[in-house]
């Protein structure tokens, strides 16, 4: 198979065949991680700028720690200390950077569809690495990776994802991944943290998390994002946690080699409590472990010459 | 245009030779002590497990076997796009090893080159030797093999297929002609 994208914008660009071959990449590289020299040349001369206009510590290091394994050259841009706060409009930003002839760039944004926006317009390869309440594609691969690597499959699989989906692009991202690959999707939230119109989404939509869990191999939490939504979303934090939060008897309803995932960061005693975040059920590091793996591969996979614009 | 095809090893030449270069490793190493084979993905990780076997039946000694993939050290990205990556499974340690790389056929002599410094990434071998079944010429880098199966002067159009069977086990070796 031929992988043909210059740019990783989002799931919704792969197929299923597409998405198990990235994954594969993946595996391979991922044996790269726990050698004692952590490095190979495959991406030597090429250089990557990560521009991420919202804070990140985990995605921005784990590009990062990615593209360093592959020998490419990083460089680092955050908001705080870019001429966007001097008012720059995106385009002349990309214009100026694109000028420096970067191979990859990284972007992340609060405004969905703006690594499409610089995909149309600039020469280099774009990967979102988070786009608004958009799409997150390393990390919904990253999530499928460590699913396949748990339970030996993705089909069939049943995944109950939980929390704020509305301004969840993890949510999206796992949600068209999961459905792609075959995965049965449950929903679950408080009526004020689901999106209208998620009843076209195709998949079945609970307000109790004791019918999203029941039954199910996989139990994703998501993270009550608190700067991304007003203060009348929720009456208060601990009734969230009473009614949504992940415990020990919650899971219980799950089969019982469920395994408990989180995109990071956790808010424990709110989403998640601390007997399950450090429970034997939970695979949350390896999730972080994983990425590394699965952004090496969307790095080199974007990387070969002569590719069809898609 | 029609293509013309010639066997020049079949199944029991390439025994013979796999048997003969068996021979030649256990005789140049002075037995099987410190000896590992590498076999280069896709084609030279099977005949690496045939030496095995061989070396295995002459000594009554199972050397070590890894798998080594090169994609990621090949110096032709830009221009051959994103080739699948396989796995690089080598489960023991390299360090002061006898290392005998094994591939099908030897032609530029760049995944030859790839492959050691893929190794050297991951320990310090005692010496590499390279073991080829076929080697066509057309060097383009300082590499010559320590054993080899049959020496075959090709042109640059021409093809070598090494055919494996189902079980993996090498059938015949095919000279395709333009």
């Amino acid at each position: 198979m031929v992988f043909r994208h210059k740019h990783i914008l989002g799931i919704e660009q792969f197929t299923r065949e597409e998405i198990h071959f990235i994954l594969d990449t993946a595996e391979s590289f991922k044996e790269i991680n726990s050698r004692q020299i952590k490095k190979v040349p495959t991406l030597r001369g090429k250089t990557i700028i990560n521009v991420f206009f919202e804070a990140s510590t985990r995605t921005r290091t784990s590009f990062e720690v990615a593209a360093k394994r592959l020998s490419a050259d990083t460089y680092n841009i955050s908001a705080s200390t870019s001429a966007l706060v001097k008012g720059e409009t995106l385009e002349d930003t990309a214009k100026n950077l694109e000028a420096m002839k970067p191979d990859i760039i990284v972007m992340r944004h609060n405004a969905s569809g703006a690594p499409h926006y610089l995909a149309d317009r600039c020469d280099f390869s774009v990967l979102n690495a988070g786009d608004g309440a958009h799409e997150h594609p390393s990390q919904a691969l990253l999530d499928l990776m460590t699913m396949r690597q748990h339970k030996g499959r993705i089909e069939g699989l049943k995944v109950a994802i939980i929390g704020d989906i509305t301004h969840s692009r993890v949510a999206r991202s796992n949600l068209l991944a999961l459905q792609k690959c075959g995965a049965e999707v449950r929903l679950c939230g408080p009526g004020t943290l689901l999106p209208t119109g998620v009843e076209q989404w195709g998949v079945p939509v609970f307000h109790r998390i004791e019918d999203a869990i029941d039954q199910a191999d996989v139990v994703m939490m998501l993270r009550i994002q608190q700067e991304r939504q007003g203060k009348t979303l929720l009456p208060s934090l601990r009734e969230y946690a009473m009614y949504y939060g992940l415990n020990r008897s919650k899971l219980s309803l799950a089969r019982e080699d469920a395994i408990v995932m989180h995109p990071g960061p956790m808010n424990r005693g709110v989403e998640i409590s601390s007997e399950v975040a450090d429970g034997p059920q939970n695979v949350i590091l390896e999730q972080v472990e994983n990425g590394v793996a699965v952004r090496m591969a969307l790095l080199y996979l974007v990387s070969g010459g002569e590719q069809l614009e898609v | 245009m029609a293509t013309r095809e010639t066997i020049i090893l079949d199944q029991p030449a390439i025994t013979r030779a796999l048997t003969r270069i068996a021979h030649e490793i256990l005789e140049s190493n002075r037995g099987t002590e410190g000896v590992v084979l590498i076999g280069i993905r896709t084609g030279g990780d099977h005949l690496a497990l045939a030496l095995q076997q061989r070396i295995k039946d002459i000594e009554g000694v199972t050397v070590p076997l890894g798998i080594v993939d090169i994609t990621m050290y090949r110096d032709d990205l830009a221009s051959r796009g994103s080739l699948p990556v396989g796995k690089t499974e080598i489960p023991f340690a390299l360090d002061d090893k006898a290392l005998v790389l094994v591939d099908d056929v030897l032609y530029t002599g760049r995944t030859i080159r790839a492959a050691m410094d893929a190794v050297m990434d991951l320990g310090r071998p005692r010496t590499i030797q390279l073991a080829v079944l076929i080697d066509r010429g057309h060097r383009e880098l300082p590499i010559r093999p320590d054993y080899v199966g049959r020496n075959v002067p090709t042109a640059h159009n021409e093809q070598i297929v090494v055919a494996f069977d189902q079980a993996n086990h090498p059938v015949e070796v095919r000279l395709i002609k333009p």
